[in-house]
Parts: structure tokens; C-alpha cells; sequence
């Protein structure tokens, strides 16, 4: 095992060698490290994802959201195969519908509440592994390689959007390994969205006919979710944290 | 010198193709593959696949690459290894894939306390994991962890939880 073991080195020197590797730098490296050059060429440039130039966000507008619907709950459920053991103290919950009661005016709104992605996250602060962390492109995930199930992330996020999986699980999807002892949240449906697609939710929302849920990159301009942001008043939830969260609510 | 002799004999032992063509039942019985074999070739893959799916799993997870060589998920593409019946077995037996080589040198794996340990679309029950602990105790009441505690305590004088009921 002298000749090939990525782990060996640092991560960081890694991906810059497979930089060095795309950048056309092949034919010298096929000598030297077969077997990393293997799987350096696995991808090409234009199929790394969690591109920086991005930040991936939510915007939900409370109006359209259907006191009794849920139905973006029920999609992320299917979606990413998480579901209830009969234990509402103890059940993972990835994504919720909450309700707002104005009991001054009266006004009762319902919306979706999930990981609020944000810029600052405090679960990656207090994460002790670093299983907690941001990507490139802004979406909050667990890696849960590393996750110890210290639970530490779910005591700081102020939106009560992480749970611990208490139970032995089986039947995970493929692109959504959850397993007992360790945390998990909203994934943004990370794995949809390396592939050009939306979340669940969203395509749920959609199908529906409220449409409450945008998708979209919060840095383009030109992206719906901007322009919309840019024309319309919405909040972030717990502005005064600071946390520049990626998921933003209109209509509360 | 002995020793030597040793070498010489099995290495006279490998050439007898009487002896070659009778396998020994210790050796691992891999199930076959289906697809195109692995380019590198399956000694590369079995020296290295653990640091090969080590590194692509941090660039998908980390860096959202999901063009990476290595991944569970892909291996199962080819590597679902079924049972008599034809129906494809999970990792709870002993004619899983992974679990062929694994058993052989007892080395135990925890990816399928989260992953899944077949294609996706196969129901897998809920001893996939088989070999995990707490997944045996799944379903355990109350008086059925006491009895778990006694078994574990049987080695020392298991005073604490025998005194205390």
C-alpha cells in the first residue's frame, strides 16, 4: 500500500491535485500515481459541484402555504426516507409545518420550517468533529462519517431544525445514508440539487398548486428567487442572531 | 531450513493442477459480478477499494462531486450478490458481497449502520446491519436489557445488576 493512499495526505492537497490533474497535467501523472490519476479523472471540471460563484436558498411565502396542507413534508419523507417511530418526543423531523396565531389581529399563517441554511451557522461553531459544516455553495449538512451524536448542533440551532436518529433504521435511499446515533437535517436535497434538480418540497409545493416554496441561487441576480427578493419585502427568521440564514419567509 | 522446504511444498502444492483445481473451502467464495470488470483489476480493487471509496466519499459529501469512481451505491450496481433463491441478499448474510472477504479476515465494516447495503428498491429488513449490537437488541423492553446486562456481566461478579432487583 505504498503506491496509492489518498487519505494519506490532507484534503486540501488533494482536491488541489486533482486541480492539477484537470488542469491537463494527464500524461505525467499516468506514470507517476496510477491509481490516483484513476480516480482524479473520475470528473471533469464542469461536474464538480458546490460551486462558490452560488448560494443555494429557499423562499417561502406564507401566503400561498395551505394550512392543511403538508404536502412537502410528506415529499421529503419519501424523498429522503426518514419517517416516525410513533414517538412524537423522540421522531426525526426534517422538515415541519408550524403556525403562526397573531392574537391581537387573529391572522393565523402556516409555513414550512427546516434547516435555514445559514451563512453563519451555529451548529458547525459548536461542532466538536467537524461533521457539522457548510458547503461551497451554502447548504448545512452533517457528515455523518464523522458525527458523534454529541447533539451539540441541535442545542445551538435557534430554529430546532436538526434531530438525532434514536432508533435503528433500515431501507435508506441510496443518496440519503441515515443511521442511528448521529444527526441529521434538511439536506436542501443536496443530492437533487448537484444534478441541476429542486428539492422535494419544492417540486411538491409546486405540484399542489400553491407554488409557496422558490428554489433558486441567492447570488444570480437574475435568478427568480432574487428577483423576487429584490421586488418583495421578506424576512429572515431570528434577524437579530445574524446568522444571514439562506431560507427566507414573505407573508408571516 | 524448514521453513524452506515449507515455500518449496506449497509452492509445488500451487502447480499440481490436481490440487490447483480443488479449491479449499476456507477460501472466501466470492460471489460473481455482473457489468464490466474494473478496469484497474480486482487485486487493485481489493487492496485498495477502502481508500478509494474513503476519498470519493469526502468529495461527494464535501464537495457535492458525484462523478467520483468510487461509491457504495455504484458498487452494489454490480456487486449485489444474491442467494440460492436469486433473491439479493443484505449484508445481514453471509453471501453478501462485502461480507465474503470481510468475515474471511474478520474485519468489521459500520457502513451499513447507515447505508444501505443493496440496490436501492430492495427491501431490506430491519437486521441488514446484522452485525451491530444494539440492532440485535432492537425492540428490547425494558426487562430484556436487564437480561442483556446479566449476559454482558457474566465475566465478573455482575454484583451491580443481579443486587439491584
Amino acid at each position: 500500500m505504498t503506491d496509492v493512499n489518498p487519505d494519506n495526505s490532507q484534503k486540501g492537497a488533494d482536491i488541489s491535485r486533482r486541480d492539477f490533474l484537470r488542469s491537463g497535467a494527464a500524461v505525467a501523472t499516468a506514470t507517476l500515481a496510477p491509481g490516483v490519476t484513476l480516480i482524479a479523472f473520475g470528473g471533469s471540471p464542469a461536474e464538480a459541484k458546490a460551486d462558490a460563484g452560488k448560494r443555494w436558498g429557499l423562499l417561502i411565502d406564507a401566503n400561498k402555504c395551505a394550512s392543511d396542507c403538508s404536502a412537502c413534508v410528506s415529499a421529503c419523507s419519501t424523498e429522503n426516507g426518514w419517517k416516525g417511530n410513533g414517538n412524537a418526543e423522540t421522531d426525526v423531523q426534517w422538515i415541519r409545518k408550524i403556525t403562526l396565531n397573531n392574537t391581537e389581529t387573529g391572522r393565523e399563517v402556516t409555513m414550512p420550517m427546516m434547516c435555514q441554511h445559514c451563512e453563519e451557522p451555529p451548529c458547525v461553531d459548536v461542532c466538536p468533529t467537524g461533521a457539522s459544516f457548510k458547503r461551497e455553495d451554502g447548504i448545512v449538512l452533517v457528515d455523518k462519517h464523522t458525527c458523534i451524536g454529541c447533539r451539540y448542533c441541535m442545542m445551538a440551532c435557534p430554529f430546532k431544525a436538526r434531530s438525532f436518529v434514536h432508533e435503528p433504521v433500515n431501507n435508506q435511499k441510496s443518496h440519503a445514508p441515515r443511521g442511528q446515533g448521529t444527526v441529521e437535517s434538511c439536506t436542501l436535497c443536496v443530492h437533487r440539487v448537484d444534478k441541476g434538480g429542486v428539492p422535494a418540497c419544492v417540486e411538491a409545493c409546486e405540484a399542489t398548486g400553491h407554488g409557496a416554496i422558490i428554489f433558486g441561487d441567492l447570488k444570480d441576480p437574475q435568478s427568480d428567487i432574487a428577483k423576487r427578493l429584490a421586488e418583495y419585502q421578506s424576512v429572515a427568521l431570528r434577524p437579530d442572531l445574524d446568522l444571514n440564514p439562506g431560507v427566507r419567509y414573505s407573508g408571516l | 531450513m524448514p521453513r524452506l522446504l515449507l515455500v518449496f511444498a506449497l509452492l509445488i502444492a500451487a502447480m499440481s493442477p490436481a490440487l490447483a483445481q480443488e479449491r479449499s473451502s476456507l477460501l472466501p467464495d466470492i460471489p460473481k459480478a455482473t457489468g464490466a470488470p474494473h478496469p484497474e483489476g480486482n487485486e487493485y480493487w481489493r487492496r485498495n477499494h477502502m481508500d478509494l471509496m474513503r476519498h470519493d466519499r469526502d468529495l461527494t459529501m464535501r464537495d457535492g462531486d458525484r462523478d467520483v469512481g468510487a461509491s457504495l451505491k455504484s458498487c452494489f450496481d454490480c456487486h449485489a450478490a444474491t442467494n440460492s433463491a436469486g433473491a439479493i441478499v443484505t449484508y445481514e448474510s453471509e453471501q453478501h458481497f462485502c461480507r465474503t472477504c470481510h468475515d474471511y479476515v474478520a474485519v468489521k465494516v459500520d457502513c451499513f449502520m447507515c447505508h444501505r447495503s443493496t440496490p436501492d428498491g430492495v427491501d431490506e429488513g430491519a437486521a441488514h446491519a446484522a452485525t451491530l449490537p444494539q440492532t440485535r437488541l432492537q425492540g428490547a423492553d425494558g426487562t430484556s436489557i436487564i437480561a442483556y446486562l446479566r449476559l454482558v456481566g457474566q465475566g465478573d461478579t455482575g454484583q451491580g445488576i443481579q443486587g439491584n432487583d
